[in-house]
């Protein structure tokens, strides 16, 4: 599965107070893969994200994002770029005073002028697509549970149909119920829509279940970017702990039960 | 990219709908007119043609079943030939999802609206009040285990909030009741001059400042400042669930976060309220000597005359009381924090309101005894 390159990250150097985060950080992300980007506790995982989709200005190296320059590029630019890929942040991000059909309106409502019974179908069909059912749509963020509101989240984020779509730790709080149900649901629309997916995560089964391609986040840049032999494989420390644990045997062991 | 298309043909009987260009969000609107434009009347087969459409979205495919919905309403029979089957997928998530049926928060208007407003705020104060005189009770439960049990008091904690609420607000309590001195005599000099009795604008200093002002500007500054600051100090905690941690370690969140805090304003509000008597006497006398020409001995010799000890005490009376008001609501407010963020910010606005209004009743309440005592 090696598409076009649609997100290029060269040379990215991260410094808040203190060492760098990241340090000639290389990663490339190809059309229509699943992407999962691990790594310890402060490596720089959602800053990582937040880089690439404009929400943070590297101190050097470049990230370019459906051909656009996602650290140099001028607000004009960004406006345009940001129509073509949606962010699910941790818990959902919802706007909590508006309602979740309201919440998946608001891009909409912002980049095109559309009748409001339309909006009102396209919300919908959203709404169903993410498996939420349509009484869902007129509660408040509040009413929800952890899972309908990264679900609530996964439809806004898909609002003006990106062609990426970045998931930073979709199935943290999840039960595993849950989180398989919500793995399903990315791998599902994935494939029918043809997203690219980039996602930040911790959980083994995820990668397992839905990732194409992983990158280990570790000093400072991508140690290792591959599938999941190539992990398997590999005989950094860490990488190793990380794809040996118990807890990693326990989830291959799933993974490949139902594959049979 | 072609912006979307659709061109009708009629042959006889079938009406052939050929779509064309991008169906999405940026045609959507002028397609969608466009759709609500078409007549079949009369044809009996409808056949929809995507072979030459170039990307189908969400909101192509909306478009696509109305246009389907309004065919077949017209009384056409629909055929789709040979589909792409990531335009099918899509199409069959927006067939799932209904017609438009969007459930909107209930919008009440008129007269109906606002008997039920009156209604529940009546409720709500009802409520509010029934609960918050129940925390009154559980304080003064905990406050008597304490003074049973002097070692169960929290010596750091309340030490560490009388310098936060007490001593960091002198400098503002001071300045705050100086320029309100300057202001009181500067108006009361302009009409008593009118008189030729300018000298009676030191008893109106002394006694407004002593009984009323000192005091209430204290308690109005400090529960803007400590009040606020306790329930969100409180509130956070109970976002963290460290209240409920407490809990189950065996620990009296009230023994342990309100009664340092509450004895801490009772211990310093009193002497704020002191030094801003002194302060608001003192730009008082200072505008009294430079724009009535009273000067500092006259003033001090006149304030002894027309103002007793009593006066000066009516008014610190009334500071433990409005500082274990102000305490209470602060901590109040705090523990009804549920465990959203957003409730800390609303429930801070609220407990300074509720604060400056009970210390404001409390204040009128003061007056009416007094004059009943006679004093």
């Amino acid at each position: 599965m090696a598409g076009e390159v649609i997100v290029r990250v060269r040379g990215l150097v991260n410094r808040f107070d203190g060492p760098p985060v990241h340090d000639g950080l290389d990663l490339d992300i190809h059309r229509g893969e699943v992407l999962g980007v691990v790594g310890g506790s402060g490596t720089g995982k959602s800053v990582l994200l937040r880089t690439i989709i404009g929400l943070n200005r590297a101190r050097a190296g470049s990230v370019e994002l459906l051909g656009t320059d996602m650290i140099h590029g001028s607000e004009t630019e960004l406006r345009a770029a940001r129509q073509r890929f949606g962010v699910l942040f941790q818990d959902g991000a919802l706007f909590s005073s508006l309602t979740v059909i309201q919440n998946i309106q608001v891009p909409l409502r912002e980049f095109h002028h559309l009748p409001r019974d339309l909006l009102d179908e396209i919300a919908l069909a959203k709404l169903r697509m993410v498996g939420l059912p349509p009484d869902a749509g007129g509660k408040y963020p509040a009413e929800l549970s952890g899972g309908m509101r990264k679900r609530a989240g996964l439809a806004r984020a898909l609002a003006l149909d990106p062609e990426i779509v970045f998931l930073d730790e979709p199935t943290a709080g999840l039960d595993p119920i849950g989180a398989a149900a919500f793995d399903q649901l990315v791998r599902d629309l994935q494939q029918a829509l043809g997203l690219t997916v980039f996602m930040v995560t911790h959980d083994l089964d995820s990668l397992h279940a839905i990732c194409d391609r992983i990158a280990v986040l570790a000093e400072r840049r991508v140690l290792v970017a591959g599938p999941m032999e190539t992990m398997l494989k590999h005989d950094h420390p860490w990488v190793r702990e990380y794809f040996h644990g118990p807890r990693a045997r326990a989830a291959a062991v799933t993974a490949v039960l139902e594959e049979r | 990219m072609d912006m979307g298309g659709l061109q009708i043909e009629q042959d006889g009987q079938t009406l052939r709908i050929l779509l064309s260009g991008v169906w999405g969000l940026p045609s959507a609107a002028g397609l969608d007119r466009r759709i609500a434009a078409i007549h079949a009347g009369g044809v009996r087969h409808a056949v929809i043609d995507t072979s030459g459409l170039e990307r189908l979205d969400t909101a192509g495919a909306v478009l696509l079943h109305r246009l389907w919905r309004r065919l077949a309403a017209q009384g056409a029979k629909v055929e789709w030939p040979a589909p792409r089957p990531e335009y099918r997928t899509l199409f069959d998530y927006v067939a799932d999802s209904g017609e438009g049926k969007v459930i909107r928060p209930p919008k009440e208007s008129g007269a109906l609206a606002l008997v039920a407003w009156v209604g529940w705020l009546t409720l709500f104060f009802l409520r509010e009040a029934r609960r918050f005189i129940a925390f009154i009770g559980r304080v003064a439960e905990s406050a008597a285990k304490v003074a049973l049990q002097p070692r169960r008091l929290r010596l750091t904690s309340m030490v560490h909030h009388m310098e936060e609420a007490g001593l960091r607000a002198i400098p503002i309590v001071g300045l705050l009741s100086f320029l309100i001195g300057v202001v009181m005599a500067y108006q009361g000099a302009d009409q008593l001059r009118r008189f030729g009795a300018e000298i009676f604008v030191v008893d109106l200093i002394g006694i407004s400042v002593l009984r009323e002002l000192g005091v209430l500007l204290t308690a109005i500054l400090i529960a803007g400042r400590s009040g606020s600051a306790f329930t969100a100090q409180i509130g956070t905690m109970k976002v963290n669930e460290e209240i409920a941690a407490m809990r189950i370690l065996g620990l009296d969140p009230v023994e342990i976060l309100v009664l340092p805090r509450m004895f801490a304003l009772i211990l310093t509000m009193p002497l704020l309220t002191f030094y801003a008597d002194i302060m608001g006497l003192f730009g008082g006398a200072i505008m009294a000597w430079s724009s009535l020409n009273i000067d500092l001995n006259l003033f001090a010799q006149r304030l002894q005359d027309a103002v007793s000890l009593k006066t000066f005490f009516v008014g610190l009376v009334k500071a433990p009381v409005f500082a274990a008001l102000i305490g209470m609501v602060g901590c109040y407010e705090g523990l009804r924090v549920k465990q959203d963020a957003a409730s800390v910010g609303r429930l801070t606005t609220r407990s300074v309101v509720q604060s400056i209004f009970l210390v404001i009743v409390v204040d009128a309440l003061f007056s009416i005894m007094f004059s009943i005592m006679g004093i």
